[in-house]
């Protein structure tokens, strides 16, 4: 907070002072690059977050091997579902029916594999072309129709989730669902491993290196921020929009398909309730993360420590003497300090246009 | 000078919206290294006629030529192709990304192979910092900066120099000034003579005189769908344009009952009907 609050008064400064010749940059550089930078602030919250409960929590062991496998495993499932929703979000829309994809895949997977013995690799399968159709059709929607992607995925939420109870019902006869996975299986999606780190932190890892090179090291990068930024210029500019939007709302489904199958398989077990939480918890991640919610910026080191955040807080405050309702507190209070930070960020980069003469 | 092939020419334009006639007998010519002024009050058909140039709308009669050879341009990617470019009033510029990011969208400088190409940062930032530099706006030197954090003026150079990096050879600008203050519209005018000096034609609209009769070497006053008039640099006073552009209604007596009004009237102006 207090960068972007130097920078206001520079700003202010920089605005009211005579029209002089720019001079070198020197000390302007610097925070102009931190202000460009917003990940920092996230990465600034999650160190006093974790300091603060590393001190209450050091006499309960938050901070021994499986007290931080605890939360990072908390992470991780958020994890990996919170950063295409946080691309969705820099390209201007939401998904919010990943509350209802995530036990969709749980139940395809551990009825085609636990309830018609099909080998996990075909269950897999099954699991993700749902999860993709389901993000094509929320991509169709929103592109054809331009209801705002909070209502469409708000309907086809509540669809999938009916669904899911239905075909469930209709095909097993039950809303939960046992399943048994070989060894593989288990070591790739759903093992416990060195320190309780479960398999999804591994996924969780190696994704977010993959998508941060794709956001910001790739040309696909570029025309995410452009679409969220100025869709009609986008257009102009020769992006496919439409196709683009779609591919990120399948990716968006399809990754909380993989969140969910890894649960399903780690648990042994499904069940068809739908996760609210989840929704709200991604969301949270990303904004806490720096993506402004009006689309347009973001970065995906500031997603991971939002998610890391926000995971600290709700696993961490079990570790500590207080009580473990007020962690939605913190959360709350967070979030709206968040949200205040990036707006801050946005009005500056909008408006400061005489702050760069230094 | 009209001896030579204009670059860009339109001959009888239409185009009607179902029923409604929104452009008639539209005849233009833009020759190279020259300005065009198209004027018009608001509803004229000004935009419709920067689409239809753009290939946004396909005309329904009339035919356009590019160096005296027909084209029909059925998309916009067609127009682009034959380096018609269009800018907008803020450019078609992204606030909160780089000026390097801005000046390639769609058209990213990579490194690398395959899947792993990567967007080349650095080789972006470099040409577009000197791209607009080369304009004259010398105070862009870091392509990392924000373009959020340029003012309107420089957001309309830097749009303008990516246009002209990518091979426009006829730059539609599209009330570039509108929004812009004094100096910083002065500004984008400096811009555009040095377009103009580079050999591009320019098609400048605005209906700001002022702004038109700075740079324009060649003016059209569109007036409900038509051109109510075609004249050269020097040729009509500024206050003779304003009144074709209002319609033919004299401005300069109505500012003149205005004042009178206002004089016997504590300065309040006319109450209005």
């Amino acid at each position: 907070m207090s960068e972007p609050q130097r920078m206001g008064n520079k700003t202010a400064a920089a605005a009211g002072g005579a029209e002089t010749e720019e001079t070198a940059a020197s000390t302007g550089a610097s925070i102009g690059a931190v202000l460009r930078r917003p990940e920092v602030g996230a990465l600034v919250g999650m160190l006093l977050v974790f300091s603060f409960f590393g001190y209450f929590g050091y006499d309960r062991n938050f901070l021994s091997p499986f007290g931080t496998s605890s939360w990072v495993n908390a992470a991780s499932t958020v994890g990996i579902i919170a950063i295409p929703i946080g691309f969705l979000m820099i390209a201007g829309e939401l998904d919010i029916s990943i509350g209802a994809v995530v036990p969709a895949a749980k139940m395809s997977i551990a009825i085609s594999c636990g309830h018609y013995g099909l080998p996990i690799p075909v269950g897999l399968f099954i699991t993700f072309a749902i999860a993709g159709f389901i993000g094509w059709v929320n991509g169709t929607l929103v592109t054809r129709t331009n209801v705002p992607s909070l209502i469409v995925t708000l309907a086809t939420l509540f669809a999938v989730s009916g669904l899911t109870l239905f075909l469930s019902l209709l095909l097993t006869d039950r809303t939960t669902q046992a399943l048994q996975s070989p060894a593989w299986a288990k070591e790739l999606f759903g093992a416990y491993h060195f320190w309780g780190f479960q398999s999804s932190v591994f996924w969780w890892l190696g994704l977010a290196a993959i998508f941060y090179f794709v956001l910001h090291h790739s040309p696909w990068g570029n025309w995410i921020f452009a679409l969220g930024g100025d869709k009609e210029s986008a257009r102009n500019a020769g992006i496919p929009i439409q196709r683009l939007k779609i591919a990120l709302f399948m990716l968006a489904s399809m990754s909380a398909a993989l969140s969910g199958a890894s649960e399903t398989i780690l648990s042994n077990s499904a069940t068809t309730t739908t996760n609210f939480a989840l929704i709200f918890n991604t969301i949270i991640a990303v904004v806490v993360g720096g993506v402004l919610l009006t689309g347009g910026f973001g970065t995906v080191p500031g997603i991971f420590f939002g998610t890391a955040t926000l995971a600290i807080v709700q696993q961490g405050i079990g570790y500590t003497p207080f009580d473990r309702n007020l962690s939605s507190l913190i959360i709350g209070v967070m979030l709206l300090i968040a949200v205040l930070m990036n707006d801050t960020f946005r009005n500056m980069a909008t408006t400061m246009s005489a702050a760069k003469r230094n | 000078m009209s001896e030579r092939t204009p670059i860009l020419e339109l001959c009888g334009v239409d185009k009607s919206f179902g029923p409604i006639d929104v452009l008639h007998g539209i005849s233009l010519k833009v020759h190279t290294g020259e300005v065009l002024c198209l004027l018009g009050d608001n509803g004229a058909g000004k935009s419709t006629l920067i689409k239809i140039l753009a290939g946004v709308y396909t005309p329904n009669a009339g035919k356009i030529l590019m160096d005296g050879e027909e084209v029909e341009f059925t998309r916009p990617r067609d127009a682009h192709d034959r380096g018609i470019a269009t800018v907008h009033q803020f450019g078609g510029t992204y606030p909160l990304m780089s000026i390097g990011r801005n000046f390639f969208v769609g058209v990213e400088p990579t490194r690398g192979w395959g899947p792993f190409k990567l967007y080349d940062r650095k080789r972006a930032n470099e040409i577009a910092v000197k791209a607009v530099q080369d304009f004259g706006i010398t105070r862009i030197d870091d392509g990392d900066r924000l373009v959020g954090g340029l003012s309107g003026g420089e957001r309309q150079s830097l749009a303008i120099a990516r246009a002209v990096y990518f091979g426009a050879r006829v730059l539609i600008l599209d009330e570039p000034t509108a929004a812009l203050g004094v100096k910083q519209a002065a500004h984008v005018l400096r811009i555009v003579n040095e377009a103009k000096r580079r050999g591009l034609a320019v098609i400048f609209i605005t209906h700001q005189v002022m702004h038109a009769l700075a740079v324009g070497d060649h003016f059209a006053v569109l007036i409900r769908g038509s051109i109510a008039a075609d004249f050269r640099k020097g040729e009509k006073t500024r206050e003779e344009i304003t009144d074709l552009m209002a319609g033919g209604e004299n401005m300069a007596s109505l500012e003149a009952q205005l004042e009178t009004y206002m004089e016997t009237h504590d300065g309040h102006p006319p109450p209005l009907r």
